[in-house]
């Protein structure tokens, strides 16, 4: 055993007479170190730095409470993370096609990228679907689309993570009946549901209703799958969004976990117990290029969640506190210069990813600071986690790099300036209230100006962009959508129309309006109508009707 | 230099949430000293022209990253050439590959800011490319 006292007393010496020699004659790179997330670095971590922890109570075990190891007992000895690529352009069709690619590849999950109209509840013939069309992900319009998506994927054998907000409700439903064509009872399902609507008011910009009835279509969900789905992951709270608009990974997890206490508490009001629902959250985090901050993030973030589900919810079962999470490497630090070196970027974020415990890893392609990835891009980001796992060794002993004096340090420091940020939050009525406000907005916009202006003057430097720079000409094959398709799929929509049966149509629409009206589960209605085959655009504008649309609050 | 002051309209066309970009740019030319007029997310063609007529500016900035951009940008300035519209400077950003850019440049868009473009650079392309 290391005496304490002594250390900081050899530290000191070593300060005084070593280093104070060599700073005279070699000064450091720079006066002060940082993180990203601005919190200082110094020269040296030692035992002094981690004095204050209790190994059984802040570090603890994996699979075990407060899970800062991870949330698994046995990590990637037993099973490797899921390697889930999140794609999906143009039609059902092709996405098919490319999700079959993907499956014989070796990738173990799937995850479904939604174009933005679908994602906003519009049909592909809206007037403000022109030019949108299966361009960001697939246009889903129907059931007619989800039975073409999901043709000869057996649903029982993979899981998919769809990332769909608002309309959420819908698409589960589309899904479940896809399933129950096949075969398969809902019970069996394993997946996601994105289902965040706060991160969208805050970050992304994908919402249509206000708050309250938002609120009310997440709450349905957990409430329906606790009964019916008990392997469905019924939101996926998401901190990516949130730190590719800008936030730091401090913020990343403040924010997110805030936005975690208002469904629970959300949750909790509807009638729910915290331990029926608690244990199907899932989160969603970004990688971002601060090697050792996000390590550390990560392992901050699910001890933070435990003790907050433990502590403040009086969650009973240690299921209900264990914080899983999917990562994807960071976008926003992808270069349009010399795209190749986002290559090596993205094996740092995806092994900071799995250093940091998470349960499933989407890897960026090379190519998407100019487009959408093309089919050898989506290949190599799928190998680098291969390369990872197989090769690399190290999901061959859990959370390697625990114990590590400035790891856990920075463990410490972030779940500290994370948990202030939170009562803030708190005292300004919870994180719904910190968004219509704008407070979330404004912090995440502050720091995404300073980092570009730390990127502007150089200060922050980017490999290829302010520093090492080449004149090159752009001459990478990219992924065209073509144009043909949005003409397509409005044919098809207009196809599907004549077809039905438009009475039953009809009336189950007209059931969904009465539903919504009142207060009773939206999801068996919102399946009925799907059955009937209801377009998403024609659901939503139900809802639309009885809820409203929500209108963001001027933020500059 | 006139001391009256440069004013711009940041644009989000189409329906793509992604704002960072626009809501930097547009901090970064307020503090060059332009008056900035952000129109949020989601916006026709038609809502932006009119609320550059309305506003009175001598620039739009469009912002896209959802691939939307062939079919929008042309259709802004249709608008404004229906409008008869010539005074106003229009430039974008946003995930716009290089093979797009002579298109968009080509029905008026003045330039095109891709990933990694110094805020600087924007600035002053719009303080020497201003029209009035």
């Amino acid at each position: 055993m290391v005496e304490e006292k002594d250390v900081s007393e050899s530290l000191k010496e070593w300060d005084e007479k070593v280093v104070g020699k060599t700073l005279e004659r070699f000064p450091e790179r720079k006066k002060e170190f940082a993180t990203i997330s601005g919190i200082p670095v110094k020269r040296l971590y030692s035992p002094v730095d981690t004095a204050d922890i209790d190994y059984n109570r802040d570090v603890g075990f994996p699979g075990a409470y407060p899970f800062t190891r991870g949330v698994q007992p046995t990590m990637y000895r037993g099973r490797f993370w899921t390697m889930r690529q999140y794609s999906g352009f143009a039609t059902a069709k092709e996405t098919n096609e490319r999700f079959k690619f993907l499956l014989e590849q070796g990738q173990t999950g799937l995850s479904v990228a939604f174009d933005l109209p679908t994602q906003i509840g519009y049909d592909s013939d809206h007037p403000l679907a022109q030019g949108e069309v299966g361009k960001v992900g697939v246009a889903i319009d129907s059931l007619a689309d989800m039975e073409v998506l999901f043709d000869s994927i057996p649903l029982d054998k993979v899981s998919t993570s769809m990332t769909i907000n608002a309309p959420a409700s819908v698409l589960l439903a589309m899904y479940i009946v896809v399933a129950e064509k096949q075969g398969v009872p809902m019970e069996k399902l394993r997946g996601t549901v994105q289902n965040d609507i706060l991160k969208e008011y805050a970050a992304r910009g994908t919402y249509i209703f206000p708050p309250q009835p938002s609120m009310r279509l997440t709450t349905d969900i957990f409430r329906f799958c606790s009964e019916k789905m008990p392997l469905w992951n019924t939101i996926s709270i998401s901190g990516y969004h949130l730190r590719e608009a800008g936030s730091t990974a401090v913020q990343e997890v403040a924010f997110t976990i805030a936005d975690g206490i208002a469904y629970v508490e959300s949750a909790i009001k509807s009638g729910l117990d915290v331990d029926a629902f608690a244990s199907r959250l899932s989160f969603f985090f970004g990688s971002h290029s601060d090697f050792l901050e996000e390590i550390a993030k990560f392992r901050a973030a699910r001890r933070l969640w435990a003790r907050i589900m433990k502590e403040r919810f009086n969650a009973k079962s240690d299921r209900s506190t264990r914080m899983r999470f999917h990562t994807q490497t960071a976008g926003c630090t992808l270069t349009a210069q010399q795209p190749d070196n986002n290559i090596v970027r993205v094996t740092m974020q995806a092994l900071q990813a799995v250093l940091g415990g998470t349960q499933s890893l989407h890897t960026n392609s090379r190519d998407e600071a100019l487009s959408l990835p093309t089919e050898d891009s989506v290949q190599i980001a799928l190998r680098t986690q291969q390369i990872i796992a197989y090769e690399s060794g190290v999901g061959d002993t859990i959370d390697p790099l625990a114990g590590s004096y400035y790891i856990e340090y920075l463990t410490n420091e972030i779940e500290r300036l994370a948990t202030e940020y939170i009562k803030k939050i708190d005292s300004m009525g919870g994180a719904p209230a910190a968004i219509e406000q704008g407070y979330i907005q404004k912090e995440i916009h502050a720091a995404a100006y300073a980092f570009q202006r730390a990127v502007d003057s150089g200060e922050r430097v980017v490999v290829g962009v302010n520093k090492f720079t080449v004149k090159e000409e752009q001459s990478m094959e990219y992924l065209r959508v073509n144009p043909q398709i949005e003409r397509e799929q409005v044919e098809r929509l207009m196809a599907l129309k004549q077809d039905r049966d438009g009475a039953k149509v009809e009336a189950t629409l007209k059931a969904l309006k009465q539903c919504a009206e009142g207060t009773e589960n939206l999801m068996p209605y919102i399946i009925d109508a799907v059955k009937a085959y209801a377009t998403l655009g024609e659901i939503c504008d139900v809802l639309r009707s009885v809820f409203g649309e929500y209108k963001a609050p001027d933020i500059l | 230099m006139s001391s009256k002051k440069i004013r711009v309209l940041v644009a989000k066309p189409g329906l793509d949430g992604h704002d960072r970009g626009a809501k930097v740019v547009a901090r970064a030319l307020r503090d060059a000293g332009m008056e900035v007029i952000y129109t949020g997310l989601r916006q026709t063609p038609e809502m932006i022209v009119r609320a550059a007529i309305d506003e009175a500016v001598d620039v739009i900035g469009l912002s896209i990253l959802s691939g939307a951009h062939n079919a929008i940008f042309p259709r802004v300035m249709e608008l404004l050439n229906a409008e008869g519209v010539d005074d106003i400077l229009v430039v974008a950003g946003g995930i716009i590959p290089e093979d797009d850019v002579p298109m968009l440049k080509e029905v008026g868009i003045a330039e095109v800011f891709g990933p990694g473009t110094p805020l600087q650079e924007i600035v002053d392309f719009i303080q020497s490319n201003v029209k009035k």
